[in-house]
């Protein structure tokens, strides 16, 4: 009951989110109008032409796409904090950021079309933690946390080398800048085409984790224990291993690499609603879309010329991640 | 009932233990001794189906373990693991309902009477004013019941329990035998691993010996448990002594006796 009236609340606070995102920017488009806009299609009377421009063609597609990554990269890293029972991976802990970025920073230097990019994105995303996964097995150790976050690191290390070189090769008058930009995530060109783009493929990645919701929270008590209580390991794991790869692929290949999210946002769900997954993933769904709704609305109207996301969520995350520590052990276990 | 019929157990092509026969049936107790090392939690992962037999065959109700999906198994057999500190600070009642797992659909998370069931096992054994605690910030003994309870909720006939004593102190450790001496009673049948031949003559139906890479012995505690075997196994001295009351307890020999 309680984790249901959490789950609403958190919804409410998304709207919310969205609404202010829809209304504040360098044109403030009141919140009456904004709402007689949406209900256009219902009332038939049509909102100002501005109006109509502004809100259906940049804000509202803009708002969209916030929503979608920062839900995206919530989730991803839920999943993989529950699948590596550790409650520091991430997907840029685990590498997967800088994998799908180097996929995508090549998508720019080929010139390819943005779905090509997006395809790169998570081919090379799922490469990295297939990558990460098998060099932390190989090395067998008992610490098998810590061999993976190093694993992360080194293969993460790679792929951050790889960028490095197609940054070298590329043209640095019309290709470096984007790639650039990008590299500090920013959702400044957001077209309404890229929220088409990148919407099924986030539903598709979410699905199956939502499914398998109960199954993968019993992962967390480990492999042995979790197939001793029925539930075929090899199986699950693959999927929210391709599931929360997509989704950060996805999200990555339109917003650019925007940190911190993955690792923040499960964090300060869990003291809220609990460990269990199947309440961390949807209220880091809804959190994390409402978080990264109000820090673009930030990034776009606080200063004169666009704040990448990168950087915003790096400067709030940080502190609010230092306090969850401070406040002990308690945040996880 | 579970079965295992010349089993040879070990890791890749490293062969821990070979010629393995015992069976555990609903209402009894079989207790796995052994020294450290001898391949006692490798037996257990075996029987459990979580690592390939290398030889011989195990079967749980007459069917071998790897015909059976992971749920049917899980439906037969439960897992009672050593009770540690966990990642993530799930609370009793919780941990509990994760035992209903193999009873659910694919995609299904419990319900409000996989919350019923969770709740009488921890009634039945005593802890239900802990549901709502942190699983994490119980005590030791208590946790060992809780993981038990966990097994009750799998609502299995047979439970394997991996040395569930073995970081308890004195009172944890009576009432956690006690719980499982009334487990049997109810017609369970529980593998039960110990470092304690003490226990293993209390509690058991029939003991089973790992050392040596072999089944070094099997059958009653008493005739299975003697001085020359426990001396031989653990390479020291050990000698039997009666109590006032009629119990045999393991003693350290002394050279001077």
């Amino acid at each position: 009951m309680r984790a249901g009236l959490i789950l609403a609340l958190l919804g409410l606070c998304l709207l919310a989110s969205m609404l202010a995102g829809s209304i504040i920017g360098p044109y403030q488009i009141p919140p009456g109008e904004v709402l007689k806009a949406l209900a256009a299609p219902i009332t038939g009377v049509p909102a100002a032409a501005p109006i109509d421009t502004i809100l259906f063609q940049i804000r509202l597609p803009r708002v969209l796409a916030a929503a979608l990554v920062g839900g995206a990269l919530a989730a991803a890293g839920a999943s993989y904090q529950t699948l590596f029972r550790n409650p520091l991976v991430s997907p840029d802990i685990l590498g997967v950021s800088a994998g799908a970025g180097f996929g995508a920073v090549l998508g720019i230097l080929l010139s390819l079309p943005v779905i090509a990019i997006q395809g790169l994105g998570f081919v090379s995303g799922l490469i990295t933690v297939v990558m990460v996964y098998a060099l932390a097995r190989a090395l067998r150790s008992q610490n098998e946390v810590l061999v993976l976050v190093l694993s992360g690191i080194v293969v993460g290390a790679l792929a951050g080398a790889g960028i490095s070189l197609v940054k070298i090769l590329a043209d640095p008058y019309n290709q470096l800048p984007a790639i650039t930009f990008w590299l500090l995530g920013s959702l400044s060109g957001v077209k309404v085409s890229d929220v088409w783009g990148m919407a099924p493929l986030v539903i598709v990645g979410l699905v199956p984790l939502v499914l398998l919701r109960w199954r993968i929270g019993v992962l967390s008590l480990g492999d042995d224990e979790a197939r001793a209580l029925g539930v075929n390991v090899a199986f699950v794991r693959g999927v929210v291993v391709a599931a929360a790869t997509l989704v950060t692929a996805a999200a990555v290949s339109v917003s650019g690499v925007v940190g911190w999210i993955g690792l923040m946002i499960p964090h300060m769900v869990r003291p809220v609603v609990g460990p269990r997954y199947d309440r961390v993933l949807p209220a880091s769904v809804l959190m994390g879309a409402a978080f990264l709704v109000l820090v673009d609305t930030l990034a776009r109207s606080a200063a004169r010329i666009e704040i990448p996301l990168g950087l915003l969520t790096a400067l709030i995350g940080a502190p609010i991640f230092v306090w969850l520590l401070a406040r002990g052990r308690r945040v996880w276990s | 009932m579970i079965e295992a019929r010349e089993l040879a157990i070990g890791y890749g092509k490293t062969e821990v233990a070979t010629r393995i026969d015992l069976s555990v049936a609903p209402g009894e107790i079989l207790c796995l001794l052994g020294p450290n090392g001898a391949g006692k939690t490798t037996l257990f992962k075996t029987l459990l189906g979580l690592i390939p037999a290398l030889r011989g065959t195990v079967a749980v109700g007459g069917t071998p373990v790897g015909e059976l999906s992971r749920a049917a198994l899980a439906r037969a057999v439960a897992y009672v693991p050593q009770a540690q500190v966990m990642e993530f600070a799930y609370t009793v009642l919780d941990l509990v309902l994760m035992g209903r797992t193999a009873h659910l659909g694919p995609f299904a998370a419990p319900g409000a009477a996989d919350r019923d069931r969770a709740r009488s096992a921890l009634d039945q054994l005593g802890i239900l004013d802990l549901a709502d605690r942190e699983a994490n910030r119980i005590s030791g003994g208590q946790r060992q019941l809780c993981l038990i309870a966990r097994a009750l909720a799998q609502d299995a006939q047979m439970m394997m329990m991996d040395e569930p004593t073995a970081s308890l102190d004195l009172g944890n450790r009576f009432l956690v035998l006690a719980r499982v001496q009334a487990l049997r009673e109810r017609g369970f049948g529980v593998i039960f691993s110990t470092h304690d031949p003490d226990q293993a003559r209390e509690l058991a139906t029939r003991v089973a010996v790992i050392a040596d890479g072999r089944l070094a012995a099997y059958g009653p505690p008493d005739e299975t448990l003697t001085a020359a075997m426990l001396s031989e196994i653990y390479g020291v001295p050990i000698a039997l002594e009666r109590t006032d009351s009629g119990r045999t307890v393991v003693v350290s020999a002394r050279p001077d006796s």
